[in-house]
């Protein structure tokens, strides 16, 4: 059976002291919240962390509050289960419930939170494999090793952002508070990724993600699309996140296009939304716009299916998520 | 009432308990977490187990340091190869692994070293803390390397290059009966394989009772998640030097198997020796990632087939060819490469046939038996390469298939003996309930409708739907044990207790499908008993007599006909001491619920505690043994004859309903019907839960599961990545069980575990051909390859995604056998009638 | 170094001695006896582990049992109340829903939970709810009936065994 390495756990009671905790330890600790991404990584010894610090206990990291019309504000630690069930995200931000209630199983969506799959490591069939196995080939530059085996003349790491929220957050225009021990700061959710399979996150180390806040809802309509082999399970091997909103007359006033399970980061199609503003939604505007967001996604070969599919399904995907708008009458 | 009222009153069967759906005797221990399986023994003292790995896919060992490893504070023992150099495998013909490598490894997960600590955290360190030197050698991953590299010797076992094994066969005059063809058809296909991941890992408690005044120094015991305890029990004793008399083998509840446990495996063995050496139980548990590694699963095997069809369907020839990728070891591959072979003609007439099977080594996971075993890689091929030439022909693929149905009480173009056959009712009853020809009538309307309108609708949608057939056969045991001897293939042996308890003791090993309970049933059956009254032992091999195992779905027809053997010895013994009891004759005694009643006046009855009573009072300790051994004559007498004959075949056929969508090639099985030729269920409802796990492991086969290897080792060996169905993802399955009993099996029952599984590959390739007009020629069909072969068809690139042929060896390395059924079959055939009339079990 | 904790198992608390790093599977079967939770996978891929927590599916292989010292635990063992079987259990046994049996006890929990919230499931929520426990013998035909059946007897009372049609299947 594989088996968690040893570590010495730590439960702050509140925000402050986590921080504390977190600052005091540096980079010997980790932050875990449901766990369902840190224990499994943990097992294969991609992290052997000699502290853990435990968010659950912080009662402030489960609230969820605010209104559609006002913007909202979800607690780090909220289930994914709470909020695929949440009726005003079901019915005001869709795209979110839908992503949240996408993840994996339903048991890890009763542990798993919305800040730990904003935050899951990224992906690469190179790397989730366990100790034995990244031995046996030698190790990647991700973890214990110096080149990427994806590609192997590659200088980066080529790691898939493979959360099914991130996309969507970033598509609704949301943002997290990072809070420290040196204070607090608001960042886009955008902002938080980079491109860089190794570090994908601008979080400072010691930082701790404590919300999301979702801006108004007012005027916006959302959808996500996730590409998959199983019903379950699987992490998304493409993801299509689009908020819009239209004005009366059907033009299409603001839209975010965002592919998530592309490259190391939430991919945002801007010139696909470019093309879209000012347009009404068409089949033809729209296939103009998927086309020019599948350019985007430039997929490799370290994930289910092969990279020449996920590159050519792309399109379609995109395309069937904009017309979900058509379908679902957008104009409101 | 009396026994023949009872009888015409219920005129399905004339059974009290068989044919009647009930719970299985160990579910309750199930459902409440009672049952204990391998990994839940914990034994005072115990240790625990692991094993080193060979990192690479083919090296030599230079040198191996355990010295610091011993060091560690709580590492109890570590060996290596040369602690344990007998070598062993599961064929006699096969003897080509070792507990430990010695000299070489020939896989990524090949084992290397074991280690014994007080706990799982101490291994994980120890583990870290040996050092072996390796010498890297090429490594050859596929059929194709391994047949262009003979100078890379993987494997000695191989007399030419890497060919494992090499068969060659021509049954009747194949030329001939291409001569009487009108149109000849040739095509390749490729089944990947796949692993069999029960959801249980394997795992084994071994522990070593030292006796010094024995000169074999004490007795071992061995828990193990096995199908084969026996012959586990035979290679634990060979390599560790334990007469099989001081060896104790034991399956306790097995997590699943579907093939995969069948084999001896070096965990077992390094258990067993950890726990000589240290004299305290061990422990060894599987990870997931190991059980990929053992694999023994499905060979990937690449095929050629040619047949030849008169204008009206007939068949008149068929050629086949099979490439079987072994991986580095034996196990029981020259039986794997037999089976692609054996089974074509048992499923539909052949008047001739030719045959040329080839297993490799490659530097891979040992292939081996999985549900199915080597039949379901030409079942798929025959089966959608038939689809193809009805399609040709202009043929319904159905009446095709009806055109050529074996004849049930027949014999084969190769020897083998067919009994009991429903094949034409299974096909009748799978196109009726699955509205296949409205299906099908409505879908030419629809084209046609599409095709006036030029397709330029609006309401189009990308989501075409399809419907696929397919027909199957399958052995009911193996007609010859793995070690050829005169020993029966299964025993039972009952005690009757004067208390009224009744214990029955049997090797078969329940693996989830049931058989323990099959023992309960038939016992119960024939002595009129009622079933909460039985114990039942299994498994065992110091309490149990032999059963071979559970592999080749051989148990119930064998163990089975060995229980009633048992049983009818002790009711003739109860009867008799009834008879006098109650002052009528024995013939007219019958039993039914515990009670043994008159006929011709059924108030005159006697209890069963009573009769025993009396009987053990007449006769002395009431211990009856009954065994099997399947019949002969029901074979060829050729060379390689032993592989394929049963005493009976079952017959399935699958109707599956898809729907792909053409523009992302992504595929939803909605439907599987699937109608099996059981003879004669002794539980349906157990019989139907095998029918919808062979349907369901046939989908995940067909679309979902994937054996990918990548740089030499196994790409994904984890369930996240490897991917079991969901709920999500399996379809409906209707189960249809015909009936008619044989006249050989229990009850006349026959096998259910393995044949249903076989259709149901081809019936979703069928159907998604018939959904969207491309083929796909490998197994499995996933998304990426439908997608792929839509736009090959639509760039004007075929008619869909074939796989790559395999340069045939000229001339085929193995003397051909060729040989004519006639006189042989006649022979046998007289021989055959007389022996089901004066011996048959019912 | 071991810790002092107090976890409340099946209704019955208790202290135990755990090392930090132990999941909550590997306390309940090697420290505390529980050996009907099973594994297959051990990173969170399977959900043979699966046990209740505070009523909701978790999965034992993922959870540190330090984390879940103030909630109810509740494991296979635990269904069965007083010998009295819970009626998706039996429903399990009668109608075959359990082959190898080594799936049982966590889609069992995770049964008992869908039937909590749903008391008459429809096949589409029980395909939901079940999403996340594989079962590799029964193609999950024969789950799905059990839990109907359990569901009606749950809301009638019913005590009788009620049997599929059995004919169905037949010729």
């Amino acid at each position: 059976m594989l088996r968690l390495p040893p570590f010495q756990y730590l439960a702050p009671k509140n925000l402050a002291e986590a921080a504390h905790m977190l600052s005091q330890e540096g980079e010997r600790a980790m932050l875990v919240a449901g766990g369902t991404d840190l224990y499994p990584n943990m097992k294969r010894r991609q992290f052997t962390p000699p502290v853990l610090i435990g968010l659950r206990g912080i009662p402030t990291f489960k609230n969820i509050s605010g209104s559609a019309e006002e913007g909202m504000h979800i607690g780090a630690g909220v289930t994914l289960t709470t909020l695929a069930e949440h009726p005003l995200l079901l019915a005001h931000y869709p795209a979110l419930a839908t992503a949240a209630g996408s993840v994996s199983t339903p048991q890890l969506r009763n542990v798993g939170t919305i800040g730990g799959n904003l935050l899951l490591d990224t992906r690469c069939n190179y790397y989730n494999q366990t100790e034995f196995w990244r031995h046996s080939i030698g190790y990647c530059m991700k973890k214990d090793g110096d080149i990427c085996l994806v590609a192997p003349g590659s200088p980066r790491c080529w790691a898939i952002s493979s959360a099914d929220t991130a996309p969507v957050l970033v598509s609704l225009g949301a943002s997290v508070r990072l809070v420290s021990v040196r204070g607090e700061r608001i960042v886009p959710v955008q902002d938080l990724f980079r491109d860089d399979g190794i570090h994908p996150y601008t979080k400072a180390t010691d930082e701790i993600l404590s919300e999301v806040i979702l801006p108004s809802a007012t005027g916006w309509q959302s959808v996500y699309l996730k590409l998959r082999r199983r019903g379950s399970f699987d992490f998304p091997i493409l993801g299509v996140a689009v908020s819009l909103s239209a004005s009366e007359d059907g033009t299409v006033s603001e839209v975010r296009i965002v592919l998530g399970a592309v490259a190391s980061y939430p991919v945002v199609a801007k010139d696909a939304a470019t093309l879209l503003i000012g347009q009404r939604l068409t089949p033809e505007t729209i296939e103009a716009a998927s086309t020019s967001a599948a350019r985007r996604a430039k997929p490799l070969d370290n994930a289910d299916l092969t990279m020449n599919y996920r590159k050519q399904v792309a399109t379609v995907y995109i395309r069937r998520a904009l017309s979900h708008f058509l379908n679902s009458n957008y104009i409101k | 009432m009396s026994k023949q009222e009872q009888n015409r009153a219920q005129p399905v069967h004339p059974y009290t308990i068989v044919g009647t759906p009930r719970a299985k005797v160990d579910a309750y221990a199930k459902v409440t977490g009672r049952a204990v399986y391998a990994d839940d023994i914990l034994l005072p003292r115990m240790l625990y187990g692991r094993i080193l790995r060979s990192p690479h896919a083919h090296a030599r060992i230079l040198s191996i340091d355990t010295s610091r490893a011993k060091k560690l504070p709580g590492v109890l023992a570590i060996i290596t190869g040369e602690d344990l150099p007998q070598k062993f495998g599961i064929l006699p013909s096969s003897q080509d692994e070792y507990a430990l490598a010695i000299d070489k490894v020939r896989y990524v997960g090949d084992p290397v070293v074991a280690i014994a600590a007080l706990d799982p955290d101490i291994l994980d360190e120890a583990i870290k803390l040996i050092q072996v030197e390796y010498e890297l050698l090429p490594a050859l991953m596929s059929i194709d390397e391994a047949l262009a590299h003979p100078e890379v010797k993987i494997n000695d076992e191989a007399r030419i290059g890497n060919i494992h094994k090499a068969v060659s066969y021509e049954f009747g005059e194949i030329e001939a009966g291409f001569a009487e063809a009108d149109y000849i058809r040739e095509d390749w296909f490729y089944y990947e394989g796949n692993n069999h991941a029960p959801l249980e890992a394997h795992a084994c408690v071994a522990q070593w009772e030292p006796n010094p005044s024995d000169p074999i120094g004490g007795k071992l015991t061995l828990w193990t998640s096995t199908q084969t305890p026996h012959y586990v029990h035979r290679e634990l004793s060979k390599v560790l030097g334990i007469p099989q008399s001081h060896v104790r083998v034991i399956a306790p509840h097995v997590g699943g198997g579907f093939g995969g446990k069948s084999d001896p495996f070096s965990h077992e063995i390094c258990a067993s020796e950890l726990s000589r050496r240290t004299g305290r139980p061990v422990k060894i548990t599987c990870t997931r990632e190991e059980v990929f590694l053992l694999h023994r699963g499905r060979h990937p095997v690449k095929m050629w087939i040619k047949t030849g069809v008169r204008r009206d369907g007939s068949l008149t020839a068929m050629h086949f060819r099979s490439f079987l990728d072994g991986g580095a070891y034996g196990s029981y591959g020259i039986a794997s490469t037999y089976y692609t072979g054996a089974l074509q003609t048992v499923t539909y007439t052949l008047p001739c046939y030719k045959f040329e099977g080839m297993r490799l080594f490659t530097n891979k996971p040992p292939c081996g038996p999985k549900r199915g075993h080597g039949t379901t890689q030409p079942r798929y091929a025959v089966e959608v390469h038939l689809d193809k030439i009805a399609f040709d022909l202009g043929i319904d693929p159905v009446e095709l298939r009806r055109r050529n149905l074996i004849e049930p009480y027949s014999y084969t173009v190769n020897g083998l003996r067919i009994t009991s056959c429903a094949l034409g009712e299974c096909l009748d009853r799978v196109v009726e309930r699955s509205g296949w020809n409205s299906f099908h009538a409505d879908k030419q309307i629809v084209a046609a409708g599409l095709h006036a309108e030029n397709g330029a609708s609006s309401a189009v949608t990308t989501v075409k739907r399809g419907m696929g057939l397919a027909a199957s056969s399958y052995i009911c045991g193996a007609g010859k044990p793995i070690y050829w001897n005169e020993l029966p293939h299964s025993a039972v042996q009952i005690r009757l207790d004067r208390s009224g308890g009744v214990t029955v003791y049997c090797g078969a090993t329940d693996i989830g499908q049931g058989s323990t309970s099959i023992l309960a049933y038939i016992v119960a059956e024939e002595l009129g008993i009622q079933i909460g009254r039985i114990h039942l032992q299994t498994a065992d091999t110091a309490l149990t007599p032999v059963d071979l195992g559970s592999y080749s779905s051989r148990v119930t027809f064998m163990a089975g006909n060995a229980a009633i053997a048992a049983a009818r010895k002790l009711k003739e013994q109860l009867f008799q001491v009834a008879a006098e009891r109650m002052q009528v004759s024995p013939e007219r005694l019958y039993a039914v619920n515990d009670v043994i009643y008159d006929e011709d006046d059924p108030g005159v009855t006697l209890s069963f505690e009573h009769a025993v009573q009396f009987a053990e009072a007449r006769f002395g300790a009431l211990v009856a043994a009954g065994s099997y051994t399947p019949p002969e004559g029901i074979h060829g007498d050729y060379k390689g004859a032993g592989v394929g004959p049963s005493p009976a075949y079952s017959y399935s056929t699958c109707v599956a309903q898809v729907a792909v969508d053409e523009e992302t090639g992504e595929i939803v099985v909605e439907k599987l019907w699937l109608a099996h030729d059981v003879g004669q269920s002794i539980n349906p409802l157990l019989v139907a839960g095998q029918v919808e796990g062979g349907a369901y492991m046939g989908y995940g086969e067909a679309v979902m599961e994937q054996q990918i290897f990548r740089k030499g080792r196994h790409k994904i060996p984890s369930l996240l990545d490897y991917k079991l169905a969901t709920t999500l993802d399996t379809p409906e399955i209707e189960t249809i069980l015909v009936e008619i009993p044989d006249r050989e099996g229990p009850f006349g029952g026959k096998e259910a575990g393995q044949g249903p599984l076989n259709p149901v590959i081809p019936a979703i390739a069928n159907a998604v051909y018939n959904a969207v007009g491309v083929r796909v020629d490998e197994v499995p069909i996933t998304s990426d390859k439908v997608f792929k072969a839509l736009r090959n068809q639509s760039q004007g690139k075929g008619m869909g995604l074939q796989p790559s042929p395999i340069e045939t060896p000229s001339p085929w390395p193995t003397r051909l056998i060729k040989w004519q059924p006639e006189e042989h079959q006649s022979a046998m055939k007289r021989q055959s009638d007389h022996t089901s009339l004066q011996e048959g079990v019912l | 170094m071991r810790e002092l904790i107090s976890l409340q198992v099946n209704g019955e608390r208790r202290e135990i001695a755990v090392l930090q790093h132990h999941t909550l599977l590997e306390v309940l079967r090697e420290d505390m006896g529980l050996i009907g939770t099973k594994h297959g996978c051990e990173l969170g891929e399977c959900g043979a582990c699966t046990v209740l927590i505070d009523g909701m599916p978790v999965l034992s292989c993922l959870a540190l049992p330090i984390e879940v010292q103030a909630c109810d635990i509740l494991t296979i063992e635990g269904l069965e109340q007083n010998g009295k079987l819970h009626p998706l259990q039996e429903t399990f046994a009668e109608l075959g829903a359990a082959q190898c049996g080594y799936c049982t006890p966590g889609m069992l929990l995770a049964g008992v939970a869908l039937l909590r919230k749903h008391p008459h499931p429809t096949r589409e929520q029980m395909k939901e709810y079940l999403a996340g426990n594989l079962c590799r013998c029964t193609g999950y035909t024969k789950i799905y009936e059990a839990v109907e059946v359990a569901a009606q007897r749950m809301s009638t009372g019913e005590e009788q065994p009620m049997r599929p049609e059995v004919e169905e299947y037949h010729v």
